[in-house]
């Protein structure tokens, strides 16, 4: 039953379509990685995920058709991971900045732990 | 609208109110959503940091089940077509579609559960415990913490179901499916950083 005005004005997208189209690229990213090499692993793993999730976001989850507003606010959740990620990036990768240093850079995470 | 719909159509405000242009009962799922990007977010973020300091993580990624994980990730697709088509059978009024599918969405949840149940028995078994490593504490964090979101889903689409059979709160498949999608695309991301990053090294 459409409860809103957008959601009466627009017709369900051909979801079996979007389906079949999901499992091609399912397939992709099982058989891809097994050529090898980074740039193709990054491609055809994280690339294709990340394609994968945008069309079941945009079609099942019919953000194509919701408010514009709706966009921004789970877009600005992923702009404070990236936040979260550069933060914390440089105490993870750098050894050392300034006064402080990170004696368990390059140590098993296990060991590492027990450094601190 | 369906008109021997209408009559039975039980109506909270959260469903006819729309002061932001959208129902207010769905507005309110889109934060949930929100909240749940930061959870499952933050705890990726970690891990892809801890997985790029250490490149010997790749080895331990080896031992997890990528047919597993690859049959999963085809359940929980293939579950995520059945509910959004629960969606479209109740916006056409054929509600016992509806209620069909969405006990389909119940069961491919359940396969989703046998297969991880299946994959922690013999990685256990295995010696690949929780405190075996920090990548193993990674995994078995977020794969639980997932696994319990599919558990929430499940229970939520089998109360939901019967109402909806019966004409009642029928907005609430959208809701419930809005929610599943979700956890569908948290694994989506889960499957590659788990299961094929392994020949990342």
């Amino acid at each position: 039953m459409p409860h809103s005005n957008e959601e009466a004005a627009h017709a369900h997208p051909r979801y079996v379509l979007i389906y079949g189209t999901l499992m091609v690229l399912l397939l992709v990213s099982i058989f891809g990685p097994m050529l090898g090499g980074k740039a193709v692993i990054l491609i055809t793993a994280f690339g294709v995920a990340a394609v994968k999730a945008l069309m079941v976001c945009a079609y099942f989850m019919h953000l194509k058709f919701e408010r514009k507003y709706v966009w921004w606010i789970l877009l600005m959740c992923v702009l404070f991971l990236g936040v979260l990620f550069f933060g914390l990036a440089p105490d993870v990768m750098k050894k050392e900045g300034v006064n402080w240093k990170n004696p368990g850079l390059g140590r098993p995470a296990s060991t590492a732990a027990a450094a601190h | 609208m369906n008109q021997t719909l209408t009559s039975h159509v039980h109506a909270p405000i959260a469903t006819t109110r729309s002061a932001t242009g959208i129902p207010t009962g769905r507005l309110a799922l889109w934060w949930v959503v929100a909240s749940e990007i930061a959870i499952f977010g933050g705890l990726i973020v970690c891990y892809v940091l801890f997985r790029l300091r250490h490149p010997e993580w790749a080895a331990e990624a080896g031992h997890t089940k990528l047919l597993a994980g690859a049959i999963n990730t085809f359940v929980l697709l293939t579950s995520s077509l059945s509910v959004v088509l629960a969606h479209q059978a109740v916006s056409d009024g054929r509600l016992q579609r509806a209620f069909n599918l969405l006990w389909l969405t119940i069961g491919g949840g359940l396969v989703f559960l046998c297969v991880k149940a299946y994959e922690y028995t013999s990685e256990i078994t295995a010696g690949y415990t929780i405190g075996r490593s920090v990548f193993w504490a990674f995994y078995y964090g977020a794969t639980g913490l997932h696994a319990l979101h599919v558990i929430a889903g499940m229970t939520v689409m089998g109360i939901i179901s019967f109402a909806v059979r019966q004409g009642r709160d029928v907005q609430r498949v959208e809701y419930a499916g809005i929610y599943w999608h979700f956890v569908d695309v948290v694994w989506i991301f889960l499957f590659p950083l788990f299961y094929i990053a392994s020949g990342l090294d």
